[in-house]
């Protein structure tokens, strides 16, 4: 099975910092791959470099056999790669339709015009949104947002704001799906909740997701496979269990008095 | 009551009954008011419709698209500049004033190049810059019409044949007026606006869902410059004449002025704060010492303060001052503005007598 999303050797250094020394790894249709290591070990960085907020200074970026490193945020958009955020970058003043309805964004084309003659429901930009609005309405069904659906997001439980950016994320329709530590946070209920989304994601829609995650059961439970960086290095790549009893990552989390 | 039945209420023009209802009289007061009323108030409705104009256009920028901009005395000159110089080369006048805003909205374009990277402070100065700038080359170059200004050509567009030229002139501004506040209010629920409140409110996010950041924050400066333009080009005719001192640094801080009392990124609040600080604009203005002298109680005390420690005539630009503090006292209080006491009157209305 050849990989939807391929990372090929990617580094880059901020200054003198070298935050990511030639990180390889890959993710198939329908695959889950959760990426993790302790603090600052550069995951976050990786995610940033696929979303094209960071552009690599070594290596490769490939989507679908297209090499996306170098692109700016949107077009990386475009070719359908979704992502949430670490630290919740929702729209606060949007109500939970409406920044879902921001990600319909690259689906819909209604200009400056249009948008301004939107008078009755039946003029082009209104039928579009009102189409939108449908399969936004879909998502909030598939992740219980019902009850918050007109609410402004920034008054929303943290929980539940993960919940919404993952909608978000969703509403675009990726092929390549980023969560950035969507579990953080999140009391049992959530996670599991969390969990059976996610697995339902990729059995319905055969999203290929990269997952950041520091929870290893929640990891374990959903990752066929798992990739450990430790100070920018891809330091184990394997089955949850390989990598959980792998030496070096024992040592990257406990130190290496505590492996000896 | 809340209950929604389809998708499409959420994009109605008119949410509630009552809305609509109030909505209708409104217009219908403002179609019968060149019946009923004398040229003066004519000229106050018109003076405050283009400030509705220029104030929509200035929250899409400010309060939707979350960019400051110091400069927009500049895009409402050239408004009003490539108006009159249009008019003079012979265009008929609604052609012209679409033209005056497409020229502003270019301008705006311009401004916005520096924006993708500015942002706060440093896009303030810029923007400031862009104003003085402006101001400046109007004001001093022959081409046109230095000091003066150029010659506004007389208003000649018959909206409704038998009204005079100031009853017209009324029609087309209230009626811009109400065409800008449809437009702006229909751009902000759809895809082009949502995309400027989402750059606000995170810039990141919206540029991984697929916002080309350089072309909406552009976007957005074209936009409020059109309106802003718009606002000018009728500025021109409304007062007759053009006078480039007209568009200095304190016009920009004016319109400003709307936004925040009226409420950052709302549109009933654009047009509660353009009603507002216009009505006081034409009150403070004119304000003479004996003004001063028939307040109740104080009066006297306070004309002789003001006497002694400003200027013997009365107090010119006292409007500033009023301005300032209502801005430090909105800030404190009420930082919604004027749509955050409407909002909130409204919600207590709703649960009466609970």
């Amino acid at each position: 099975m050849s990989a939807l999303l391929e990372i090929d050797q990617i580094g880059i250094s901020f200054g003198g910092v070298k935050a990511l020394l030639g990180v390889s790894l890959a993710v198939a249709r329908g695959e889950v791959v959760a990426l993790i290591g302790p603090n600052g070990a550069g995951k976050t960085t990786v995610f940033n470099c696929i979303s094209g907020l960071y552009h690599p200074q070594q290596g490769r970026i490939v989507v679908d056999g297209r090499e996306i490193q170098g692109l700016r945020p949107h077009r990386v958009a475009q070719l359908g790669i979704a992502r949430t955020f670490q630290n919740i970058e929702l729209f606060k003043h949007m109500s939970t339709v409406d920044n879902l309805l921001l990600g319909r964004h690259l689906h819909m084309r209604s200009g400056v015009l249009a948008g301004m003659a939107l008078l009755g429901p039946y003029l082009p930009a209104a039928r579009e949104e009102l189409r939108h609005r449908t399969r936004v309405e879909e998502i909030i069904d598939f992740l219980d947002l019902q009850a918050v659906r007109g609410e402004r997001v920034g008054n929303l439980p943290y929980g539940t704001q993960k919940v919404v950016e993952l909608g978000r994320a969703l509403a675009m329709e990726p092929r390549v799906l980023l969560l950035d530590e969507p579990a953080a946070g999140m009391n049992l209920e959530e996670k599991q909740d969390l969990r059976i989304w996610i697995q339902d994601i990729v059995a319905l829609f055969g999203v290929a997701i990269l997952l950041i995650e520091h929870d290893m059961q929640f990891v374990g439970d959903l990752a066929q496979r798992v990739v450990a960086l430790n100070y920018g290095e891809c330091i184990a790549a394997g089955t949850p269990a390989e990598v959980r009893a792998h030496p070096e990552v024992l040592k990257a989390y406990l130190g290496a008095e505590a492996v000896a | 009551m809340d209950m929604k039945r389809s998708y499409y209420e959420d994009l109605r023009l008119f949410d509630t009954l009552p809305l609509s209802l109030w909505l209708g009289v409104a217009v219908l007061a403002l179609a019968a008011a060149p019946a009923v009323f004398g040229n003066y108030p004519l000229y106050v409705i018109g003076y405050i419709a283009i400030n509705v104009i220029v104030a929509l256009g200035l929250n899409v920028l400010v309060g939707y698209t979350g960019q400051i901009s110091l400069g927009h005395a500049g895009f409402f000159a050239i408004g009003a500049y490539a108006v009159t110089m249009l008019a003079n080369a012979g265009l008929p006048i609604l052609p012209a004033l679409l033209l005056a805003g497409l020229i502003a909205a270019a301008f705006g374009f311009l401004l916005g190049l520096p924006a993708l990277r500015l942002e706060g402070p440093y896009l303030a100065v810029v923007t400031l810059g862009f104003g003085l700038t402006v101001e400046t080359i109007f004001a001093k170059a022959a081409f046109f019409g230095g000091a003066t200004g150029p010659a506004v050509p007389a208003f000649d567009l018959v909206l409704v044949p038998g009204f005079s030229r100031e009853q017209n002139l009324y029609l087309l501004i209230v009626a811009t007026a109400g065409l800008s506040l449809l437009a702006v209010r229909n751009l902000m629920h759809t895809r082009v606006g949502r995309a400027f409140v989402a750059i606000r409110d995170s810039d990141i996010a919206a540029s991984c869902a697929g916002v080309d950041l350089t072309y909406y924050k552009t976007l957005a400066f074209a936009v409020s410059a059109f309106f802003t333009g718009l606002g000018g080009g009728l500025f021109a005719f409304h007062l007759g004449q053009v006078d480039p001192t007209t568009f200095n640094l304190m016009l920009s801080i004016l319109f400003l002025a709307m936004v925040v009392i009226g409420g950052v990124g709302s549109i009933l609040g654009s047009v509660l704060g353009a009603v507002v600080i216009s009505l006081l604009n034409l009150k403070l203005k004119g304000l003479k010492m004996a003004d001063f002298e028939q307040l109740p109680l104080i009066g006297h005390e306070l004309a002789g303060f003001l006497g002694r420690n400003f200027m013997e005539t009365g107090m010119a630009n006292i409007q500033f001052i009023v301005y300032g503090t209502i801005l430090v006292l909105i800030m404190l209080f009420e930082p919604l503005g004027l749509y955050g006491i409407w909002i909130r009157t409204k919600r207590y209305w709703r649960t009466w007598p609970f």
